[in-house]
């Protein structure tokens, strides 16, 4: 499949359902670390739930970088168009 | 002026929510530690079962005598590193019998177990590498990481397909691979599957490095770890461990059987720039493991005590880890009642862990306990006693029974 930063940032959103506290709404501003209501070590896992999903790793101070939703998309964009 | 409070405030207010449902955690006084297994608290005696004194060796009457002796022979500190102040005799002599422990061709200690991994893997992991790291794996390599300049990645704990996964997923691209796990993980007393993770660094090229801090002493024949229990240790290239646990002191080593590892003494800054070990805790380190290198008894007897506690509250009807070793996590429901269920322990004169998520993984709220050799199986059947009253007390036995009613979906 491919993707673009559209679609990468609604499977993010997608893939959240179910994981964050009910009434969180996600949209691309929104914090990964202090806004889905996940401690540090959940998003850590959430993120590999998106390694799987993607076909790739993201490296720790990669993940580091990224603070809202569309960063995150973003590094993923940049991991999935290397990979090719 | 900077604010502390203000810095920390979310710290503060998480300190504050433990404070209203009891003590500080954080903050544990013990007035006097009596032996390996009892101290005093508030003026009270409590039974330890959250110390990892897995050999009970801190109050060994040899270990002492040795301290003292290296004491009055060579004071209280080297006041300097080992690259500006020299090895004293005894630094020396560690490093050989754990070299020779390990059948390795050498060994180099570090001030704490801590600065063993942020030494070792820090160094070993240079710009164009990538690190490997179980998701479980210890702060200590966490932060070695960030030290480190290779690029770090997780792998899912204790899947060595998802390992293999992540290092095909860098073929074609430069640099080593390192990949890091434990023996005995810390929070849920979970061995690795070494094997398996030895069979992946096998086929896909990897530089093996097994932190053995909760396993030395504990598993194995002659108590090497789970690298020897496994039947692994010619795959593994490093192994790092503590003498903060079963070897009943405080440091470090790593061990190789790697040529040129002398010259990590050179480049290693968490070796280089601190002062080294003090006589008194190298000796007693030195008479520790001459004592588990000639005894393995004690590996076995704190097997057996473990078994115990950890058979004794799954059969209360308690939720513990997946095997029984000599750290038993209690899994509680929330962490409101880890906390209450904590407080009551103590207050009952038991003395645990808690520990709760952020350290934990998947954001379990646990009650943590450590097995010692030298606990008697009266104190172990009184700690699952005080634990399944507590249990009662606090439901959560009965929420379990209830969820163990439930017809399976």
């Amino acid at each position: 499949m491919t993707y673009n930063g559209d679609t990468i940032e609604a499977e993010i959103v997608k893939m959240l359902t179910g994981r964050i506290p009910a009434g969180v709404q996600v949209t691309g501003e929104t914090r990964i670390v202090d806004g889905l209501g996940l401690d540090s070590v959940a998003v850590l896992d959430f993120i590999m739930d998106l390694e799987d999903h993607f076909d790739i790793s993201i490296p720790l101070d990669r993940i580091a970088q990224v603070q809202t939703v569309t960063e995150l998309s973003g590094a993923i964009g940049t991991l999935v168009s290397a990979r090719g | 002026m900077m604010s502390l409070g203000s810095k920390f405030a979310e710290i503060q207010a998480g300190i504050d929510a433990l404070r209203a449902l009891g003590r500080n955690p954080f903050d544990i006084r013990f007035e006097k530690i009596l032996s390996p297994t009892e101290a005093l608290l508030d003026g009270r005696p409590v039974l330890l079962f959250g110390t990892n004194n897995y050999l009970g060796l801190t109050f060994d009457a040899a270990c002492i005598a040795e301290s003292a002796r290296a004491l009055h022979e060579a004071g209280t500190g080297t006041t300097g590193s080992r690259i500006a102040n020299g090895t004293y005799s005894d630094h020396a002599l560690l490093e050989r019998r754990i070299a020779q422990f390990y059948d390795k061709r050498a060994a180099m200690i570090f001030t704490t177990g801590y600065q063993a991994n942020l030494g070792l893997i820090s160094t070993l992991a240079g710009r164009e590498d990538h690190l490997l790291i179980d998701a479980d794996c210890h702060a200590s390599i966490y932060d070695a990481s960030r030290l480190g300049a290779a690029e770090v990645i997780r792998f899912r704990h204790n899947d060595p397909d998802d390992l293999a996964r992540r290092l095909r997923r860098l073929e074609g691209r430069p640099g080593d691979r390192i990949v890091v796990t434990e023996g005995i993980y810390s929070m849920l007393g979970d061995t690795a599957p070494l094997r398996e993770i030895a069979a992946v660094k096998r086929e896909l090229g990897a530089c093996l490095i097994v932190d053995e801090a909760h396993s030395l002493g504990i598993l194995g024949e002659r108590g090497r770890g789970l690298c020897e229990a496994a039947g692994v240790e010619a795959d593994v290239d490093f192994v790092v461990g503590t003498f903060s646990k079963s070897l009943g002191a405080i440091g470090g080593f790593a061990a190789s059987d790697l040529p040129g590892f002398e010259l990590l003494r050179v480049v290693c800054r968490p070796f280089m720039f601190t002062a080294s070990l003090p006589p008194a805790v190298v000796a007693s380190v030195n008479a520790s493991l001459e004592r588990i290198a000639r005894d393995p008894s004690l590996g076995r007897r704190v097997l057996e005590n473990a078994r115990r506690l950890y058979f004794g509250l799954t059969a209360a009807g308690f939720q513990v880890g997946p095997e029984p070793n000599p750290i038993v996590a209690v899994k509680m429901p929330d962490r409101e009642t880890a906390v209450r269920f904590w407080n009551r322990l103590i207050e009952e004169g038991l003395y645990v862990n808690l520990a709760l998520p952020p350290a934990t993984p998947a954001s379990l709220s646990l009650i943590r306990s450590s097995v010692s050799a030298a606990h008697e199986e009266a104190q172990i059947d009184r700690a699952v006693s005080i634990m399944t009253a507590v249990g009662h007390e606090l439901h959560v036995l009965e929420r379990r029974a209830s969820a163990a009613a439930l017809p399976a979906t």
